[in-house]
């Protein structure tokens, strides 16, 4: 053995630990999905009561022959395209804020967001459910609503999930613009001020382009989360909603197939959500490259 | 020739694919038939589990002392995570217990999963297995064989406030269309009132208006089933409950999402003159505001006298074909769902015996039992005995159906015919 190859192989030895990390933590179950996705697998091929048989794509066109699929697909993407502008609007707006103000309020909303962040998704649906129920909740009472049901429409349901939604991720991005936008050298922004820039033209041409990679992280981040929301459908809209119009990909997933020990369908499921994700991220990605910023 | 590189090695892919299955486990049944050592039971965790571990510890006591080296291990599984449990059970049978409790909707799918044993011949055997209530029997049968034995029934029936009636002047309703009038004038004279609290996720609620108008959910037998919800009398029977969802009984936005616990919650609060809830709801609804100002009927079918045919839900106890104690087990399996523990189960927990004998002694002991104990002799019906029934019940195939209905995105016959096929592709992937 030669120094050349042991040099050739160095990097790769430095790299082992955590490619084996990651490959045993996420290529392998990925790995598993798509293994199961092409097979027929219920409960009675895992516990050995009948043989497992494989479909080809069969699981696959179950799916994608579902006409509910596809509605549940386009509700899903409009939901979450919703959800992500509103959590992104919400969180930039209130991070700019955060810069802005004195150290009192800025530790209030801090405190204030931290406290969103950390609850849990299900408690957090339980209270939005709650403050909107018709007999009970204070909301109606202030507006003066009387006994209005506020998940009995299709839109007004999601609306109501949506704020959930935005309300519990908006924090992870007003911190991390926050953060960013501490990062930015003040001079560049008194710069912009001298010059007669207004607030929002800051924002626009001086912040936004500098914050781009963090702007970035945080929509992907956004997409990913808000594409495969369970919770707060399932605990808020009690499953799906009324004859399941607010079903989304996720709880459509596991009431077609999880929970009837499908795993072949979910998994095939599972696999498109997965294509669907990177294929935005990668467009987005080369959208992004092609306006000329490197990451 | 990159085309068929390409190709081939999709081809390769393909290969190693087919190649590698997804892991099964080998739940063949045990040959071994230990007649000594630790038999493994696990039955399930109830609200308020102290006297049912009770009944429970006094078989097991006698169980061991008739039978020289055994020793009885008893688990209290919870309810909510049972399906988990029941499913690693069947995938290692080794850490699968001998005996369990399981609901009877729940049958047909852990047979077809591989996970029960056969104990048809020890069924026939057994001298009080006569005596077991017909829709229990059938709760236990899978394609003409029998998985275990019933532990106790529950069925529903119809709760009326005594006072409001009294206030109003009303009589129970005889009829399915008196009971429909009587909901409406109880809601206009006291409009903070439901009249009929109903639920369009509350499946089991709604069933007894299908079977009354002389529909079924499917029909067929051993295995093969096909759906019936779309024929004529099952959609008068959809018809008649989802017209129910008016704002002169219970308005459509609020009613349309609610599940079977709901209704009852709002009949325990005082919030409904009328509600369906079983024999189990009846500690909820003592405990509630209602407590000594309601009543029990049977829920009137659609000629005056009869009985709506309810659904006989429950549990049964089992064997596991994973069992290295045969013999041990099914005789641990016939001390547990025998007369005597049905008897004193009933005195601890309030669960109606499978027994008809053994009812009527109790009906006698305790009155708010007999409207059940009626429902129960005027026969009963039960879900479709095969694998898929608890997909479509994961499905929410009954629930989409009326919600369809009761919120107008649908009329009666395109909601049942679309419930309907997909009730058939779910029947036709089990085989």
């Amino acid at each position: 053995m030669n120094l050349r190859t042991d040099l050739r192989w160095t990097p790769w030895l430095y790299l082992a630990p955590a490619l084996i990390l990651l490959g045993g933590l996420l290529v392998y179950p990925i790995y598993q999905l798509g293994l199961i996705s092409f097979f027929h697998y219920t409960q009675a091929q895992v516990s050995g009561g009948e043989p497992t048989t494989f479909e080809g794509f069969g699981n696959y066109t179950e799916l994608f022959s579902d006409s509910e699929f596809w509605q549940v697909l386009l509700a899903t993407v409009l939901f979450a395209s919703a959800c992500v502008v509103s959590t992104l609007a919400v969180g930039c707006a209130l991070a700019v804020l955060l810069t802005r103000v004195r150290a009192v309020p800025r530790l209030a909303l801090m405190l204030a967001a931290l406290g969103a962040w950390a609850t849990p998704a299900v408690t957090g649906s339980t209270v939005w459910l709650f403050l909107f129920d018709p007999d009970f909740g204070p909301v109606n009472r202030v507006l003066g609503l009387g006994d209005h049901s506020w998940t009995y429409g299709r839109l007004s349901a999601f609306f109501l999930v949506l704020l959930e939604v935005v309300w519990c991720s908006f924090p992870f991005v007003m911190v991390t613009v926050y953060a960013g936008i501490r990062a930015v050298p003040s001079e560049v922004l008194e710069a912009a001020a001298l010059d007669g820039a207004s607030q929002w033209r800051i924002w626009r041409s001086v912040l936004a382009p500098m914050l781009r990679p963090i702007l970035t992280v945080v929509t992907i981040q956004s997409v990913i989360w808000d594409f495969k929301v369970f919770t707060q459908i399932y605990v808020m809209t009690n499953g799906g909603g009324i004859a399941g119009q607010n079903l989304v990909l996720n709880v459509y997933a596991y009431q077609q197939a999880f929970a009837s020990s499908q795993y072949g369908l979910g998994s095939a499921v599972g696999v498109v959500m997965l294509l669907i994700l990177l294929a935005v991220t990668l467009v987005y990605l080369r959208l992004l490259r092609r306006q000329g910023e490197e990451l | 020739m990159k085309l068929p590189s390409r190709l081939a090695a999709l081809l390769a892919a393909a290969a190693v694919v087919t190649a590698c299955a997804p892991q099964t486990s080998t739940n063949s049944s045990s040959e071994k038939d230990d007649k000594s050592g630790t038999l493994r039971v696990w039955l399930f965790q109830e609200v308020g589990n102290k006297p049912k571990e009770k009944v429970v510890d006094s078989v097991v006591a006698a169980f061991e002392k008739a039978h020289k080296g055994t020793k009885v291990d008893v688990e209290y599984i919870p309810i909510d995570t049972r399906a988990q449990r029941v499913k690693a059970a069947f995938n290692d049978p080794k850490s699968a217990p001998d005996v369990m409790e399981f609901g009877n909707t729940d049958t047909a799918g852990y047979v077809k999963d591989g996970g029960l044993l056969d104990v048809t011949k020890e069924f026939g055997a057994w001298s009080e297995a006569k005596d077991t209530d017909p829709t229990a029997k059938t709760s236990v049968t899978v394609d003409g064989k029998i998985y275990g034995a019933p532990f106790y029934v529950g069925v529903r029936a119809l709760y009326y406030r005594t006072d409001v009636f009294k206030d109003l002047g009303l009589e129970p309703p005889k009829t399915m269309a008196e009971l429909a009038t009587t909901a409406r004038r109880i809601r206009a004279a006291k409009p903070d009132l439901y009249g009929l609290v109903v639920g369009g996720a509350y499946t089991y609620g709604a069933m007894p208006f299908v079977w009354a108008n002389g529909g079924e959910l499917a029909t067929g037998k051993n295995g093969s089933y096909a759906s019936a919800i779309e024929s004529a009398d099952a959609q008068k029977g959809v018809k008649a409950y989802t017209s129910l969802f008016t704002d002169d009984n219970c308005p459509a936005a609020k009613c349309a999402g609610m599940g079977g616990n709901d209704t009852i919650t709002a009949f325990a609060a005082g919030k409904a003159g009328m509600a369906i809830g079983g024999d189990f709801s009846h500690t909820a609804v003592e405990a509630g505001k209602v407590k000594g100002e309601y009543g029990v009927v049977p829920l009137p079918g659609v000629t005056a006298g009869s009985i709506a045919p309810a659904f006989a839900g429950g549990n049964n106890i089992g064997v596991l074909k994973s069992t290295s104690h045969r013999t041990l087990a099914v005789d641990l399996m016939e001390q547990l769902t025998s007369k005597k523990t049905q008897a004193s189960m009933f005195d601890a927990m309030g669960f109606l015996p499978t027994f008809a004998d053994v009812r009527s002694q109790v009906a006698a002991k305790a009155p708010y039992v007999k409207p059940f104990a009626q429902t129960l002799a005027a026969g009963t019906k039960f879900v479709p005995a095969s694998p898929a029934w608890s997909q479509i019940d994961s499905q929410l195939v009954l629930p989409t159906m009326l919600q369809e209905v009761i919120s107008g995105k649908k009329d009666v016959a395109a909601a049942s015919k679309e419930a309907a096929k997909k009730m058939n592709a779910a029947f036709s992937s089990v085989g």
